[in-house]
């Protein structure tokens, strides 16, 4: 009897670049789980019919969630740290047919790349940017970054973190794009449903993925084990319904607010310039 | 093909369009704002889009976007914004993503004097990203020459998959002239170099043996292209060996040496029996060379060698213009940059024969002849 072994194919496999992997992403952190949860909806908007997996286009920059890139089967830029936004702005401008994502951590969106993340915004320019928070600059060995709760040691603050922080989700809000969501690793089901709401729209997108950095952020914090990291998420990310942006918290003692706080339909950057201007030849969409 | 009273940005935003322009990303800088300005009504019933970042940063950073994404694309700044392009033409060349810098240069360093001319970026705009990478250069000296090189700009930018710089300056970019503006069809036009094989068969960085360059997919097409930042192999997937660095950053560097016959330009003139060899670029070759045709009324062997491509020289032209020259005199608008390119390449050709002359003026204006001629008097230099 000839025993045939089973290739086991992991439903996903058609939408990474198997050859590439393992990935980098230490055991405990959960950018796995939100990158997981986007090629889900990815995966199935395209199998729906909804979008065209050929368009879609990855822009990462630099740091642990910009390796992402790398990892995917998509097209995708793996560019400079923070210029993820502007690289996505410049190929959607150059194909309007194109649905760029920009997938990369707080330090290179927040940080370095704030500039280009107002601005982004306040255009409601057409890119979806999803903003994995693990409170750290990870890859570089656990330096402060602006969403580093107050008071929490880092390598370069180590008695502490004496600046406030930066709450980017309800920053964002502030500008009005067309979709502002903040979810955590701990609540992968609904993450894949908000990506696959976030994904089809036009104008700004922005989502903001709480996660877990144990073998930085959690040694330096006190959290030996991955799961007690994982808790605390899972304890302070509340999902609410809010009446004003000002609702929005960003306390690591006891809420990080979670839900979508901005979906509408206002007319995109695109949407406007190709009305104004209308380029000889060029269309966007429907319009 | 028509005619028209046009300033040198206005060339050169002529001549990106009969290019093919697609997208232009830009900041306001003076003085190369206008040629913004001028590409902001032209553009779009052209078939491009306009688009204004939030600083040179997003600027260049767009560019390699849209590059990638198959359009081409180009913005124009000045000193200080080239400045802060300098980390995105690093990512350009790496990931080799085909673009034009036009950079009007102003008096420097740091804000200058924004209005005023200047040539201070000659090094700047070879080698202001950190590593080693290589990049194309050119100076036009009239109007003319900005909208021809600007059509020449994006050939050479979409042949050797790499960004170009147009170094024009302020005197340049705002000194209207009659041009001569062809569309395409009438002005060679080249198209990106496409890939030849299906998509599963495909790389990113595997290149033409010939040329060095890499045939080029654009975002969207199903090729699943990986471009890449960090030193990476023939699929774009980054790899740390040294072989692997190596190969790949020496072809980066090298595929301009490789293909240099097809970028260099230079103009001589009265260099045939020219003892005395002058060489400046862009408006101040202007001046030069209306002082070296004073100086032949006069009976002095005076020439002048005026290269357009800065990066890389058109060396043998060079030779060749200074074959009878005793004495080379630089002039420029800086401490002394382009006399170092000069001196490099005369001394690479065992020309220590000649003698080398740097005219460097610290001046915030294009200088007239006789300006130039007191600044040789004040030196004490016997050259005549």
């Amino acid at each position: 009897m000839v025993e045939t072994q089973e290739v086991i194919k992991y439903p996903l496999d058609d939408y990474l670049r198997t050859e590439r992997l393992p990935h980098i992403w230490c055991p405990g952190c959960g950018i796995g789980m939100a990158l997981q949860a986007l090629l889900w909806s990815i995966k199935e908007l395209h199998e729906q019919g909804v979008i065209d997996r050929k368009k879609v286009c990855f822009f990462t920059g630099i740091g642990c969630t910009a390796r992402a890139s790398g990892f995917v089967k998509f097209d995708a830029i793996h560019a400079l740290h923070g210029r993820a936004i502007p690289v996505a702005t410049g190929a959607k401008l150059g194909n309007p047919s194109l649905i760029p994502i920009v997938f990369s951590g707080d330090g290179d969106i927040a940080a370095i790349g704030g500039n280009h993340l107002l601005h982004a915004a306040r255009r409601n320019f057409d890119i979806l940017v999803v903003m994995i928070n693990n409170m750290t600059y990870a890859l570089t060995g656990g330096q402060l970054a602006p969403t580093t709760p107050t008071g929490v040691r880092s390598t370069t603050t180590p008695r502490g973190n004496p600046e406030n922080v930066m709450d980017t989700t309800k920053f964002v809000a502030s500008l009005r794009p067309n979709f502002v969501a903040r979810y955590s690793v701990t609540q992968p089901t609904i993450l894949r449903t908000v990506f696959k709401k976030a994904l089809p729209k036009r104008g700004f997108r922005f989502i903001e993925v709480m996660s877990t950095c144990t073998e930085i952020f959690g040694r330096h914090t006190g959290f030996r084990d991955p799961y007690e990291l994982y808790s605390r998420l899972k304890k302070i990310c509340k999902i609410k319904k809010i009446s004003s942006i000002d609702e929005i918290k960003y306390d690591w003692e006891n809420e990080i607010t979670c839900g979508t706080f901005i979906d509408k339909d206002d007319p995109s950057f695109l949407d406007m310039y190709f009305k104004m201007y209308k380029p000889r030849g060029m269309v966007y969409g429907e319009s | 093909m028509r005619v028209e009273f046009i300033s040198g940005n206005e060339a050169s935003a002529e001549g990106a369009m009969t290019a093919g322009l697609k997208v232009y990303v830009g900041y306001p800088i003076t003085p190369s704002s206008d040629l913004f300005e001028y590409l902001s009504e032209k553009l779009p019933e052209r078939g491009g889009i306009v688009f204004q970042g939030e600083d040179e940063i997003a600027s260049i950073n767009a560019l390699v976007g849209a590059a990638l994404a198959g359009a081409k694309a180009m913005t124009a700044t000045s000193g200080p914004g080239l400045s802060l392009m300098a980390e995105g033409i690093g990512l350009a060349c790496m990931v080799e993503a085909p673009l034009v810098i036009v950079d009007v240069m102003r008096a420097g360093p740091s804000t200058g004097i924004a209005t005023h001319v200047g040539q201070g970026d000659i090094m700047q705009s070879r080698w202001l990203s950190h590593g080693p990478y290589n990049l194309v250069a050119f100076a036009p000296f009239s109007a003319q020459e900005a909208f021809d090189y600007t059509v020449k700009a994006f050939n050479v930018a979409v042949r050797l998959r790499l960004p170009v710089i147009l170094l024009s300056d302020a005197t340049i970019a705002h000194t209207r002239e009659r041009v001569v503006i062809k569309e395409s069809g009438e002005i060679e036009v080249e198209d990106f170099k496409r890939p030849t094989v299906p998509p599963e068969k495909y790389r990113f960085y595997d290149p033409d043996p010939r040329d060095l360059v890499p045939p080029m997919a654009f975002l969207g097409e199903g090729y699943y292209i990986h471009a890449e930042s960090l030193s990476h192999d023939e699929r774009g997937y980054y790899d740390t060996r040294p072989s692997v660095y190596r190969r790949l950053v020496e072809r980066l560097v090298k595929k301009v040496e490789r293909n240099k016959k097809s970028i260099v330009a230079s103009k001589s003139y009265y260099t045939d029996d020219a003892e005395i060899l002058f060489v400046a670029f862009g408006s101040v070759a202007r001046s030069t060379l209306a002082l070296v045709r004073d100086l032949r009324e006069q009976g002095i062997k005076a020439g002048l060698f005026r290269p357009i491509s800065i990066w890389p020289l058109d060396d043998e032209k060079l030779i060749e213009a200074s074959k009878r020259a005793k004495k080379v005199v630089v002039v420029e608008l800086n401490q002394g940059q382009l006399v170092e390119v000069i001196e490099d390449a005369l001394w690479h050709h065992q020309r220590y024969d000649v003698e080398v002359l740097s005219l460097p003026m610290i001046l915030s204006e294009t200088p007239s002849p006789d300006e130039i001629l007191d600044e040789i008097n004040s030196k004490g230099w016997k050259l005549w």
